[in-house]
Parts: C-alpha cells; structure tokens; sequence
C-alpha cells in the first residue's frame, strides 16, 4: 500500500498526497527515504528539500524544519514552513534573499541585536532553500533540465 | 425643547455617525471571517503537537533525569504575564474585561509580576496602572503571522531559561463564537504537558517509535514549538475575538442611531406641523380681522 503523506504548518495544511511511492525528506541526521511498510518512527527534519516520488515522477517541497512522524503507512510533517516547488516564485525568493542579505549586513555593521542578527539569517537560509528547491522545478516527465 | 434647526442638525449627525459605524461593521464581519478562518487552520497543527507531545512527555515522566527545563517546576520568585490584546478599541467591552481579568490576576500574586505586552490596550492599561512592563509587541495587524509571533516566543523562553522569570502565564481571549468571547489565563511555562486524554490519541501513540536522533533530542526541540504554536494560537484567537466584538458592537451602534434618528424625525415632523397649523392660524385670524372692517 503506498504512502499517504500530509504536510502541515501552524498556518495551514499545505498538502495531503495519496499514492506515494518514496518519500525523501532532509532528517537531521541525514537524507532519509521513507518506503511503504516503514516502522513507526518520529524524527526531527532540517531545513531542507522534501521529495515525494510516484513512479518516474517527482514533487519537490521547500521545508524549513520540523519533525515527522511515520505511523503504518501515514506519514505526518509537522514542518515550520513548507512550499511546493512550483508556488515559489522565483524573483519574490531571489528578492527575500537580497533583503536577508542586506539586513544582516546592517546588523553585523551596527552590531545590532542578536534577535535581529539571528532572524536575518534565518530569512536568509529560507529564501536560499526556497531558490533551490524553485530551480528544481522542471517538466512533469522529469526530464532534465539542459545544463544540469 | 429644541428649534426645528437644531433638530435637523441633530438628524444628520446621527445618520453620518450611522453610516460609519455601519461601515466599521461591515469591515469587521469580512476580517472575521478570514480571522475565523486561520484559527481553524492552525488546528491540525497543533491537535498532532499536542498528541505527539504528550505521548513523549509520558515517556520522559519515566526518569526524572532526563526532563527538560521548560518541563521544571522551580520554585517561584518571580512571574511573568503575556497579555494580548487588541491594539485598536471600538470593539465593545472586549479590551475593559481582558484588562480586568488580567489586572485582577496579577494584584492576586504575591511574587512581583513583570507584565509582556501583546496590543496597545492591554499595555497602555499595565503603563496607567504602573506595572513593570518587560516588553512590548504592538501593530501586530488584523491576520498576525508567524513571523510575528515568533520574536514573542523566544523573548519568553530566553526569560525563563536565563532565570529572570520561574513561571510565565498568558491572557488572551479566547474565541467561543461570534457573540461570546471570554477572556482566558493560562499557564505556559513550566510547560504542564498535555493529557492524552483521548483513547484514540493514546492509541496512535505508541511507545514502540524510532527516534531519531533520540526523544531527549525530539523532546528538547519539540517544547519550544509548543510554546511558539500556543502563543500564536492564542494571537490568532485573539484577532478573530476583536474582529467579531467589533462587528457586533458596531452593529448594535448602527442599530441604536437609527433608533434615535427615528426619534428624531418624529419630534421634527410633530414641530414642523405645529408651526404649519401655528402659521395657518395666524393667516386665517389676519383674514378674518381684515373682513370684519
């Protein structure tokens, strides 16, 4: 029986997705792919690229932490923030990535409050993570893209 | 007894202020639908926290060693109280009776109290009352972030690891439905672990889970989101409590203008006739005077 997987963040329920083959997700002690008939497992996520593959075809997520539980074939993630590749608009994260940029530079100048330091870089590692995952965006057939 | 200018003054002032508070009402009844609306989607969320937690933190209660310090009861020198609130009025008795129930909370303590304030009102009303006011948050807006709610979260958590605050509680009003909002107090830290009270709950958890890294791990980066997730469920609460005070005050504003200004019109009419029938009056007894010549 294939996975059904649902993604869920304080502010929403991003995605519930049936009939999943392979399930890659970005665990804290490393890369873990996640197959029907998992045992029960409960682990912390990092920020990271959150794969679900059936058959040939892929959909990646941006997520930024989190934790997921594997209970029989139901995986649940309780991620801080999550995006489907192909919500995230490009020139928003390219823009969000300057702005992080811009902000830590200022802090780091003025030495600045850590709260302020710390929340830059956490914007910053977000809109990093998101232009990647946004990149990998690619026809359905997941045919690759010219120039890797 | 008014002229009839005065009345008629008096009509279109009260049909203009009519007309704002309708649009007041209108305003709010939309943002409380969006209001409503982001509070039920972050119950998924926190429903699946609060299982996961508890069947974690029954495992920890197993050796006292392992518990986490957001967990630990330590004796209690000085409190803290997160005080949210709107940071706009015109929304009824929703700002008199948090403020209230908070400010009777804290003169009911015997440890001193620092105050964090979430909202203008509720910290103008700590600032009035000569408080210590540890910090605020204000111009949250009317659909608060994460993001926003974030900074409220780790300024809490900072406070009580460092020690300056042994117990933190939160008042905020809670959501019964659009006519009901009751102002709630309730303790965030130490961390009271949620009751798996449901069976179906203590059936999914089971303890035979994989951790990974380890639950201590789990458990240690699990507590901080559970106080971030309740801080901002209770924002988000909040908002949708002052959007419907709002729409319901402003309605009943709206309704009692133009009760008045039917009021109003009726004295305008009754005068507006007996200065007619006066002046009638006064033409026919001119009449009749000059005939009688």
């Amino acid at each position: 029986m294939p996975l059904t997987v649902e993604i869920v963040t304080a502010e929403r329920v991003v995605r519930t997705e049936r009939g999943v083959d392979v399930l890659i997700a970005p665990g804290s002690e490393g890369q873990l792919a996640i197959l029907p008939r998992h045992a029960a497992l409960m682990t912390t996520l990092d920020a990271g690229e959150l794969i679900f593959r059936r058959g040939a075809e892929e959909a990646p997520f941006a997520i930024t932490g989190g934790f997921m539980e594997v209970l029989r074939d139901r995986v649940t993630i309780l991620a801080d923030a999550a995006e489907a590749a192909e919500e995230i608009d490009i020139a928003r994260a390219e823009a969000a990535r300057a702005r992080a940029e811009e902000r830590l530079r200022r802090a780091r100048e003025q030495g600045g409050r850590d709260v302020d330091t710390a929340r830059a870089q956490a914007a910053l590692q977000r809109s990093i993570m998101r232009l990647k995952v946004g990149a990998r965006r690619r026809p359905r057939t997941g045919a690759p893209r010219p120039g890797g | 007894m008014p002229t009839i200018r005065q009345l008629k003054r008096r009509i279109a002032s009260v049909k203009n202020s009519a007309k704002i508070t309708n649009a007041i009402q209108l305003v709010a009844a939309s943002k409380m639908r969006r209001a409503q609306d982001r509070a039920l989607q972050s119950r998924p969320y926190a429903e699946k926290l609060r299982v996961v937690l508890a069947g974690l933190a029954t495992m920890a209660s197993g050796d006292e060693e392992a518990a986490h310090p957001l967990l630990a009861n330590r004796p209690v020198r000085n409190v803290a109280i997160l005080h949210i609130t709107p940071d706009k009025g015109l929304c009824g008795g929703l700002n008199s009776n948090l403020n209230r129930s908070a400010g009777t909370f804290v003169a009911m303590q015997h440890e001193p109290v620092s105050v964090v304030a979430v909202g203008k009102k509720g910290r103008d009303f700590f600032v009035r009352a000569h408080a210590h006011v540890l910090a605020e948050f204000t111009d949250l807006g009317d659909y608060p972030t994460q993001g926003d709610t974030l900074a409220i979260a780790r300024l809490i958590i900072d406070d009580y690891l460092a020690g300056t605050v042994d117990r933190v509680y939160m008042s905020f009003s809670q959501f019964v439905s659009t006519a009901v909002q009751r102002p709630v107090i309730r303790q965030l830290l130490p961390i009271e672990a949620p009751q798996a009270d449901s069976v179906a709950a203590a059936e999914e958890f089971r303890s035979d889970y994989i951790f990974e890294p380890s639950p201590e791990v789990v458990l240690a980066r699990l507590l901080p989101r559970y106080i971030e997730m309740q801080i901002y469920e209770a924002v988000l609460e909040s908002a949708a409590s002052e959007q419907s005070a709002k729409m319901v005050a402003m309605k009943n504003a709206t309704d009692n203008a133009q009760e008045i200004t039917r009021e109003l019109t009726l004295t305008y009419n009754k005068l507006r006739q007996e200065q007619i029938t006066k002046e009638l009056l006064d033409i026919v007894g001119g009449a009749a005077a000059l005939e009688e010549k």
